[in-house]
């Protein structure tokens, strides 16, 4: 055992002792298991929020897009900085319904907002395909990071293997409060290992971040605009338009908002975080500073510039301390992800087959979930072979359908039912899976498109799309819907729009 | 105020539409690439636009008591 894994393990060993901790004294039950009983304040919605900004993906993707792209990778602070702008608008809304009508988890919203249990079970299905990948990035990242910091003398299948048990541990004693007591001592380390390595690598090498760049532009210029086709402008646009969309409805993020004890909570985590973002820079500057020193790396080799770089430039305990920062920037994540997954098909699928199942039964449900949904990603990392970045983008093209659903039932008129909903939905996920398992573009059915159009995101047609089939499909079947609820219900039905103006006046 | 919300729509603007005119590279702007430096100050701004609708917003003047 060396020195550097000697660290890794000391942190890994904290981490698991702060989840486990985490609980002590408290009664858990499905809400406090989920979000905490909706009382995190500021300070933790904010840590477990930038959780989800400062993972694997940074670390490795971050640096390793700069590596391979070039300013191309600028997507990211791009789509995340627009994301919280949205957020401040459109979270406390999902909040305020939430917290009215007991919501846990992402599909019990759309279950609830359209009144229809199937698009709880769409939602809940979607939402864990799209969060297997990411599990998946976490647990691969976390192998690669600790393999290389180790110098090799753990493999990365083995120090997957290991950080999964650890994550499943804590997540299973507890779920939401195991992420957040994880997250501080993740955030600390990150902030000290992301700057300091920012700036100590651009001055060593170069004697500053402007000569850093310089050389790049020498050497290798067309790393530092867009391209003028493939990852181009028209990519760049509908790429960080799509995830600025989809940033909340992960299942994961999604789930962090319904944890804050209040709505200023959530707004002023709006404001700070994009903040927070700029220490992307950092993982950026490494990337940049690799192209010139290391050159060579191909493909998803890439992924490896910030630890090559770093292993090249410092001593073992320096080394130990990356990776140990590297762990947990996977950990804290992956247990977030894990726990809304579970919870989102324990409620959007378990209580449909079983409506009268107790809290406890629940509770089980969501935890054998857990181990299912850490095997799986687990394999996956194991034996997967696609770059990073590549994964995350397909993530979002999914999980993005569900955002006419989301921001039509804010609106003041039901102009989506759920027909049109569920609707939009399976066409445009059916057309993300199709292009991405045949490999087509536009340009395969349009040959002559310019390379502008033919650039867009997969999943911003596919959104188009599903915008269009929603609305169709909604006033078609208006007449429909009028008829089932003069049935059922007397009353008439209440859109979130209702009851959001209800709450206000109260 | 009650239509101060829009003013989210500024970053949407900055960071997006506006960037096909700061996809160059020079001039460098506090070390920065330009291109770089767009986003950055996009960051920031958006930061700054949000305080400023927070000090407006009347949604948070509820409950404040």
């Amino acid at each position: 055992m060396n020195t550097s894994l000697i660290i890794i393990f000391a942190f890994a060993i904290l981490a698991l002792y702060l989840g486990i901790r985490s609980t002590r004294g408290k009664d858990i039950n499905m809400d406090e298991f989920a979000v905490g009983n909706k009382g995190f304040g500021t300070m933790f919605v904010f840590l477990l929020i930038a959780g989800e900004v400062y993972t694997t993906f940074t670390f490795l993707g971050g640096s390793g897009w700069a590596y391979t792209n070039g300013s191309a990778a600028f997507y990211v602070p791009a789509y995340i900085c627009l994301a919280y702008v949205l957020s401040y608008w459109l979270i406390p809304k999902v909040w305020r319904y939430s917290k009215k009508h007991n919501i846990i988890s992402q599909p019990s919203y759309f279950a609830s907002a359209f009144k229809s249990t199937s698009l709880g079970v769409i939602a809940a299905i979607l939402g864990t395909v799209a969060l297997v990948p990411y599990i998946m990035i976490q647990l691969k990242g976390l192998g690669i990071i600790v393999s290389e910091a180790s110098y090799g003398a753990i493999s990365p299948a083995l120090a997957s293997t290991i950080g999964a048990i650890i994550v499943t541990i804590y997540v299973i004693i507890s779920g939401i409060h195991g992420s957040a007591w994880t997250a501080v001592l993740k955030d600390i380390m990150i902030l000290l290992v992301i700057i300091f390595l920012g700036l100590y690598i651009p001055y060593h090498y170069f004697g500053g971040v402007q000569p850093l760049f310089e050389a790049v532009q020498s050497s290798a210029p067309e790393k530092l605009t867009i391209a003028s086709s493939g990852l181009s402008i028209s990519w760049f646009v509908s790429t960080v338009l799509l995830n600025a969309l989809g940033f909340y409805l992960l299942p994961n993020s999604f789930t962090v908002a319904l944890t804050a004890s209040s709505e200023k909570a959530l707004r002023k985590n709006a404001i700070t975080l994009p903040l927070y973002t700029l220490l992307l820079l950092f993982a950026f500057f490494i990337g940049f500073a690799a192209i010139i020193q290391i050159p060579g790396l191909q493909g998803s080799e890439g992924d490896l510039s910030l630890l090559r770089l770093s292993i090249q430039t410092f001593d073992p305990w320096i080394i130990g301390v990356v990776g140990a920062a590297g762990l947990l920037t996977a950990l804290v994540p992956a247990s977030v992800m894990l726990t809304s997954a579970s919870i989102g098909l324990t409620t959007g699928v378990y209580k449909v087959v079983k409506p009268n199942s107790t809290d406890r039964q629940q509770l089980l449900v969501s935890k054998i979930l857990i181990i299912f949904i850490v095997m799986i990603s687990l394999y996956f990392a194991i034996n997967g072979s696609d770059a990073l970045a590549l994964l995350n983008i397909l993530s979002y093209a999914l999980i993005t359908q569900l955002a006419p659903a989301l921001l039509f039932s804010f609106a003041k008129k039901p102009l989506l039912n759920k027909y049109g909903a569920i609707a939009g939905i399976i066409v445009a996920v059916t057309f993300v899976f199709y292009m991405q398992i045949t490999g087509s573009k536009i340009a395969t059915f349009f040959p002559n498109v310019p390379s502008v159009i033919n650039d867009i995101s997969t999943g911003m047609i596919a959104l188009i799309m599903n915008f269009i089939i929603a609305i169709v499909v909604s006033i078609a079947t208006n007449g429909l819907i009028k008829e089932t609820e003069d049935e059922q219900l007397p009353t008439t039905g209440h859109s979130v729009a209702d009851e959001l103006a209800v709450t206000k006046e109260d | 105020m009650k239509y101060i919300k829009l003013l989210l729509i500024i970053p949407f603007i900055g960071m997006i539409l506006c960037l096909p005119l700061a996809n160059r590279i020079e001039p460098y702007v506090f070390g920065l690439p330009f291109l770089l430096f767009w986003i950055v100050l996009w960051m920031i701004l958006s930061s700054v636009i949000m305080t400023i609708i927070y000090k407006f917003d009347p949604d948070n003047k509820e409950g404040e008591a």
